[in-house]
């Protein structure tokens, strides 16, 4: 289920293209205020908290997942590159496969560490917050690389879907109607989040359970459904 | 021996239908699918490629059905017609990685680029080919896994002369090797220089199929439409008519002109200044009305 090849040449093509630029960007940036912040106002383990929760879990992880999740297959399907994938004897599942784990990676690397970073840069790691936040990213990497990929699979207009739901879905109803956080994979990471920070400090809307579900059904089914998807895809000519 | 069926096929997209009821036999050799701009050429090759599934009907591989068949690309060699490749990668490594999809090594590789004779530029970047280089390394793709049937949607395209020439050599050489090689091409003289077997499609349908002369003297023999002005133009008239090259004369009192129809290109071509001189009418313009090569297919449809 996982192909060297795909995996390289993915790898190249979403670090190789101008749209890289905000993954290096964004971590800078949440780098950058964590570091004015604890010179600002020292330790203070609530702003630790509220900055990794309402930047970096909910603002950094989505949009690099939407780069890397979109990226991963979206330019290849819209230019007609992947023909040079299709046109192989290699299953389709598998290109989709080894797509999700490059996405997820590069995910991964890109928001889990320097929420890390950022985590200890704030507290030095105080109330094991940037532990949680960590975790939390690395999670929410899965769901959202298995989502983005499906969307790049299936729409020509996957960033602009992808930064709705990452934005508009995640960040405005999932915080203010209580039933959007119910389908929000922020708030599945956030329930495990919650299980690693010191009392009080991380809120999640979700039971580990019900997360646990959701998460897993989603990334499972997002891929299945962009494997099939991929099967089926047709290249129209350009008559 | 490969040979590709298709069977019936039709395809639609919405109300459009791009390929209507068409069934033929790609088998071992170069054969060129002809067809003007927007007839269907695209639609067909595409579904040969396993890139398009059939509305109706089948296309199959010595039988065995190709869309969502992957271990038809073990057979399959496919050129594109898009422009797209992996541009940020050099040429030499885009044609490995087609290699190591195969499950092939680094000396496929090298062989097919050597094979189109791109080695000199193979660790330059895509980005920076022309198109015939393009062209080169998208035929080397194709071939890392020495392939019996090769598909090539319109490869001639923004070749220059040259270029084609060497591109026509390996796909005869290939041919002649008892490959099946299909490409398609709106531009009659190339099919006319490599194929020897035409299949032609015009507005999506299969219009004639079959060696290349035989669809070439179809092509010349078809009734020429002629508009033509002179100083006595019923005169002229009159004087055509008694020849059997010409099958028809309308006087277009509107244009001032005849509209005439001719059926022995060759002997209308001569008898025309020679019955002019004879009566002492001058002839003012005389233009075919229908030489594109659009009206030459549509007459083919309907023959």
């Amino acid at each position: 289920m996982y192909n060297p090849t795909v995996a390289r040449l993915t790898y190249r093509a979403l670090l190789g293209r101008r749209r890289a630029l905000i993954l290096f960007a964004l971590p800078a940036l949440l780098i950058a205020i964590s570091l004015a912040v604890r010179g600002l106002t020292g330790v203070d383990d609530k702003v630790a908290a509220d900055l990794l929760g309402g930047f970096a879990l909910a603002t950094m992880v989505p949009l690099i997942g939407v780069i890397a999740g979109t990226g991963a297959i979206g330019p290849e399907i819209d230019d007609g590159s992947i023909v040079y994938l299709l046109a192989k004897p290699v299953k389709r599942p598998t290109i989709i496969m080894t797509k999700l784990i490059v996405a997820i990676a590069v995910t991964m690397a890109f928001s889990a560490i320097p929420t890390f970073l950022a985590g200890f840069i704030l507290n030095g790691n105080g109330q094991n917050i940037a532990v949680a936040y960590t975790v939390a990213a690395l999670v929410a990497s899965i769901a959202y690389s298995a989502l983005f990929l499906l969307l790049g699979t299936v729409s020509r207009h996957a960033v602009v879907f992808g930064l709705v739901y990452a934005l508009i879905w995640e960040s405005l109803f999932g915080s203010l109607v209580d039933g959007a956080k119910t389908l929000s994979v922020q708030q599945w990471a956030l329930t495990l989040a919650e299980k690693i920070a010191g009392e009080g400090y991380v809120d999640s809307a979700v039971a580990l359970s019900t997360a646990s579900v959701l998460l897993v059904a989603v990334t499972v089914g997002a891929t299945a459904y962009a494997g099939q998807r991929l099967r089926r895809l047709t290249l129209a000519g350009e008559e | 021996m490969t040979v590709i069926d298709i069977d019936h096929t039709s395809r639609w997209f919405g109300n459009v239908v791009a390929v209507n009821d068409v069934t033929m036999r790609i088998g071992p050799g170069v054969t060129g699918l002809l067809g003007p701009n927007g007839a269907g050429k695209s639609t067909l090759i595409n579904m040969m490629g396993g890139f398009l599934a059939p509305s109706t009907g089948t296309v199959t591989l010595d039988g065995a059905p190709i869309w969502r068949n992957e271990s038809v690309y073990r057979q399959i060699g496919v050129v594109p017609e898009r422009e797209a490749m992996y541009d940020f990668l050099t040429g030499r490594e885009f044609v490995v990685a087609n290699a190591e999809l195969h499950g092939l090594d680094d000396a496929a590789a090298q062989r097919a680029l050597a094979t189109v004779e791109m080695e000199y530029a193979q660790d330059r970047k895509i980005a920076t080919y022309s198109k015939g280089m393009r062209q080169r390394v998208k035929m080397a793709s194709a071939l890392v896994h020495d392939p019996s049937v090769l598909l090539l949607d319109e490869p001639f395209n923004g070749m220059d002369p040259r270029q084609r020439m060497q591109l026509m050599d390996l796909l005869r050489r290939m041919g002649a090797e008892g490959r099946t090689v299909l490409f398609s091409s709106h531009i009659l003289e190339e099919v006319e220089q490599l194929a020897s077997h035409i299949e032609v499609i015009v507005a999506g349908r299969h219009a004639a199929s079959g060696d290349f002369r035989k669809i070439r003297r179809l092509m010349t023999d078809r009734p020429h439409r002629y508009l033509i002005r002179s100083s006595d133009d019923r005169a002229l008239a009159a004087a055509l008519i008694a020849d059997p090259s010409t099958a028809g004369i309308e006087v277009d009192r509107k244009e001032g002109a005849l509209l005439i129809q001719a059926v022995d290109f060759g002997r209308f071509t001569e008898l025309l200044p020679n019955v002019a001189r004879a009566h002492g009418i001058r002839l003012l313009t005389v233009s075919p009305s229908d030489e594109s090569l659009e009206s030459v297919f549509s007459y083919l449809v309907s023959a």
